[in-house]
């Protein structure tokens, strides 16, 4: 296993030796206006990394949602967002990982649990008095939106999905535990996707991606996972395939955060890194090489919302710029930073009130486009969306995929 | 002229061993009068490295600085705990250097008294990270830090409940001699220009550097010779002990955690000035050698740089030293030189402050015929007494949270996270403070910014409660040109985007050359 760098020595702390205090970060924090419990990215960032020495950390950089508007903001390249995450695993290394944020960060046990009992554990989850109990024991506000178990994973459903003759390119699609076990719908909607723009997909072992253990501090079950996902991803990127997502968050920790949160350094997780790709950015790719064809319509008036994870990516908004091709539709961008929900930050008791009011801008966008869905690739998000804005919330490999159906249909 | 009544000892000069004196002094019983031209812990006290020394640097070559230095470390380590930080120190080892000191600083610190282990190469590392691959051996020793400012004020703070007066911005203009003795000493409130006569009875001179202007002004010639040390301030801790180069002491070969920085030292040239110029030189030459030891030195951001003059005399010139106490530091009785009632203390280290002004002490006493034990060691000072703890780094960040009780920090100072209250309440302690005596109580605009932002925010509560019109400008500037003053010598890389931020803040923006 990869020894991690140790907290204090590695570049993205010392980044913190690049603030000049010129407040950018604090002007983009989506978290910092709405409320008083927060002190700021530059303040829990860049300032309190020089205090930090072993010592017991602050807890009020929990309240930092995580959504990295900071470190894209960042004129001067310093991890602010990074920063926190590691300072919230510290703190929870000195004062113990509360049971709630044990039990969130497995989404990977809980789907499968779930999923397996779905009827019964959906039942529970939507009943009053069920909700209570997850109140209590995972912190979870009765009203906060919680995703219902699916009937069979999507790794059953996935062999069911006829797979191109003679395929461009094959990849391996790491779906995440979202797609299988919450929401399969998403995950079979990106293969058709994918197989009608000629792409072989197979489905490689894979294991949570590890980012709810990281926002929960659990830096080593995440590192666990880390290692578990190199040794079961590398031999299908050195295959020659690439790895496709269509969760941007899940995506963003495999390229980025087991690097620049875990510490994980090496010749082999750049090569993971490397070889991962967001569905919609190949999907973008192939149009602009004149290698895909994206003639149908969508006669709907959709809000995209970039969601914070993917636009740490940094390529843009693959996803829009696709769904913008096609006819009839009626598209606008949030235009936000983020919609509150980053993660399972806005699942968790004492956040979920912050979580609203950062997400208010993006419900009056919503309302003053008129839209009638939402469209956005990250799932939390996708579900604190439908609550923000009372519109329903789907990934826009969905929206694309029923395009597409329909020009089948009618037989374009 | 005013006159005054007397005092039985004017203490000259507000660094460490002059507080410690006056403090001394008056829990002997006698009525002390403290003048500093500047703000205490001005001069070299304020511009050290931090190092609380185990004696370990003196083992090999001085065994009588390396027996005061333990002593000193244990006492200062109890009677200072809220200002000594319990960092440990190594000795590094490099491949290179000489193979027989090792071996020689063990024998030479088992003869002191300090404790020395030898670790392993790999517990060295995972003490500290960032330490060469050429480390071949290393040696832990008691070392440990201490901050200035904080161990001055209380030193000074326990002076006064003992009957003593301070007086600062205050300088010593001229002493009246006659017959041999001095009787009254002229001084000059430096803020507001006036000048009054006090009666005095005996007259000690612990002016560091200056001493051997004060002496002059009783007539006496006493040749100093400042040993100018630069260091280079790192904007994080790059350690978290000491870090000593193994083998013979010399320039460049030490790395102190103090506060939120690492301080890179240092380098000794001698020169008879008040305006030591720092050159690049120095500069490249202190962070190469701090990077044989910790190459990320010469990669991270240096935020500032400072000299501070050892207090060294020069005895080929002085024919009357009374009493070598030790190699370090010398309590000079100048009957020799025709003034009977006049006693300078010189040399010596902040690490044997305390011992310093106890000799000084009991020499004066001596000669006033008082009967009295020196107490300084067993009694502790301010905080310490209450709670004998060290301090640790994180304690402002907890001190934060916990005050603010979940509401905004309210930051004066964003850097070293000084907040409105410390800076209101530290205004009405001291009367009408310049901002950089709020640097040296709060640590005020110390930080990587060095007051980009806390200037301003300083300047604007300090005229709110004590109104100066349009003096109120001028306070910015004083601090302004001293915080630029430091970083010039390092204009590179982040410190220089950082000084041409705060240009275009206060020379662009606001446009303070032109301002009134």
């Amino acid at each position: 296993m990869s020894e991690p760098i140790l907290f204090n020595v590695d570049e993205v702390a010392l980044s913190a030796d690049r603030c000049i205090k010129c407040n950018v970060c604090n002007t983009v924090c989506p978290v910092l206006p709405v409320t008083d419990l927060f002190p700021g990215p530059k303040y829990c960032g860049p300032q309190a990394q020089r205090f930090r020495s072993g010592h017991p950390v602050e807890t009020w950089v929990d309240y930092c949602s995580g959504c990295g508007a900071c470190s894209r903001a960042c004129p001067s390249g310093v991890r602010v967002a990074e920063l926190n995450a590691r300072a919230r695993a510290r703190m929870f290394e000195q004062r113990g990982i509360p049971l709630k944020n044990r039990l969130l960060s497995r989404s990977e046990t809980l789907g499968r649990m779930g999923s397996k009992a779905a009827p019964l554990a959906n039942f529970g989850l939507n009943f009053g008095p069920g909700r209570v109990v997850v109140e209590r024991i995972l912190g979870v506000p009765r009203e906060a939106p919680l995703p219902s178990f699916s009937q069979g994973s999507f790794r059953r459903r996935f062999r069911r999905i006829p797979q191109p003759e003679r395929p461009n390119l094959r990849v391996g699609y790491f779906c995440g535990c979202t797609t299988n076990y919450y929401e399969p719908r998403v995950g079979e909607a990106a293969v058709r996707v994918l197989t009608r723009a000629g792409i072989g997909v197979e489905l490689p072992e894979q294991h949570c991606c590890g980012l709810p253990f990281i926002s929960n501090g659990d830096f080593k079950g995440a590192r666990k996972l880390a290692e578990a996902n190199l040794k079961a991803l590398l031999p299908v990127i050195r295959s020659g395939k690439r790895v496709v997502a269509t969760s941007t968050s899940c995506s963003l920790t495999l390229k980025h955060e087991y690097r620049e949160v875990l510490g994980l350094y090496g010749p082999e997780w750049e090569e993971l890194a490397a070889g991962v790709y967001d569905a919609f950015e190949l999907l973008r790719e192939l149009a602009w090489q004149g290698e895909l064809e994206l003639d149908a319509t969508l006669t709907q008036r959709v809000l995209y919302h970039g969601p914070c994870q993917l636009r740490s990516h940094g390529f843009g908004f693959p996803a829009a710029d696709l769904l913008g091709t096609l006819g009839g539709i009626e598209l606008a961008e949030s235009g936000v930073e983020c919609c509150g929900s980053a993660g399972t930050y806005g699942f968790k008791g004492d956040k979920r009130e912050i979580a609203f009011r950062v997400g208010q801008p993006l419900a009056a966008r919503a309302r003053e486009h008129r839209a009638e869905v939402v469209a956005c690739d990250s799932e939390t998000c996708r579900w604190h969306i439908q609550q923000l804005t009372g519109l329903p919330a789907r990934h826009p490999i969905e929206l694309l995929d029923e395009a597409w159906s329909q020009a089948e249909r009618t037989g374009d | 002229m005013a006159s005054r009544p007397g005092y039985d000892v004017l203490v000259v000069g507000g660094g460490a061993t002059g507080a410690g004196l006056t403090r001394d002094l008056a829990m002997r019983g006698l009525r002390c009068l403290l003048v500093e031209q500047s703000d205490l812990a001005h001069g070299t006290t304020g511009h050290f490295h931090g190092l609380l020394h185990s004696g370990a640097r003196y083992a090999v070559r001085d065994a009588e600085a390396a027996d005061e230095c333990i002593v000193e470390n244990r006492i200062v380590r109890r009677i200072a705990a809220p200002h000594v930080e319990d960092t440990g120190g190594l000795f590094c080892w490099l491949e290179g250097d000489p193979d027989d000191y090792p071996g020689q600083l063990v024998a030479g610190c088992q003869k002191a008294g300090i404790e020395i282990e030898e670790l392993s190469v790999a517990e060295a590392r995972r003490r500290e990270p960032l330490l060469t691959p050429r480390l071949g051996r290393a040696f832990a020793v008691p070392d440990a830090t201490v901050e200035p400012w904080g161990l001055v004020a209380d030193n000074a703070e326990s002076a006064v409940d003992h009957g003593a007066s301070i007086r600062r911005y205050t300088r010593l203009v001229g002493l009246g001699v006659e017959a041999g003795r001095v009787l009254w000493a002229d001084l000059e409130d430096l803020g507001s220009g006036e000048r009054e006569r006090v009666e005095v009875n005996f007259l000690a001179s612990a002016a560091g550097y200056w001493a051997g202007r004060v002496a002059s002004l009783a007539g006496v010639k006493l040749q100093m010779a400042p040993g100018w040390g630069t260091m280079v301030v790192m904007n994080q801790r790059l350690s978290s002990s000491v870090v000593n180069r193994c083998r013979p002491p010399g320039d460049g070969d030490i790395l102190v955690p103090v506060g939120p920085v690492s301080i890179l030292g240092t380098t000794d040239t001698t020169m008879d000035t008040d305006n030591y110029e720092i050159t690049p030189e120095e500069v490249r030459f202190i962070v190469t050698e701090g990077a044989a030891m910790v190459p990320a030195a010469a990669e991270r951001r240096a935020l500032r740089v400072f000299a501070g003059a050892r207090p060294l005399y020069d005895p080929g010139h002085q024919h009357g030293a009374s009493r070598t106490l030790s190699r370090s530091h010398m309590v000079l009785d100048h009957a020799n030189d025709g003034v009977e009632n006049f006693i300078s203390i010189v040399g010596g280290k902040l690490t044997t402050y305390r011992l310093m002004a106890e000799h000084t002490a009991d020499a004066v006493c001596a000669k006033l015929g008082v009967d009295a034990r020196c107490r300084t060691a067993e009694e502790p000072l301010g905080e310490a007494r209450k709670a004998p703890r060290h301090y640790s780094l994180g304690e402002r960040l907890t001190a934060r949270e916990q005050e603010a009780g979940g509401a905004d920090a309210d930051l004066v100072c964003e850097c070293e996270l000084v907040t409105r209250d410390m800076v209101r309440e530290f205004i009405e302690s001291f009367g009408t403070p310049h901002i950089d005596d709020m640097l040296r109580a709060l640590r005020l605009g110390m930080g990587p910014c060095q007051g980009a932002f806390c200037t301003l925010r300083a300047a604007g509560i300090l005229e709110r409660m004590r109104p100066s019109g349009a003096a109120a400008l001028e306070p910015i500037r004083l601090f302004l040109d001293e915080r630029m003053k430091g970083d010039r010598p390092i204009m590179w890389g982040d410190q220089a985007r950082q000084f041409r931020l705060n240009e275009i803040i206060y020379r662009d923006v606001l446009a303070l050359d032109h301002a009134p």
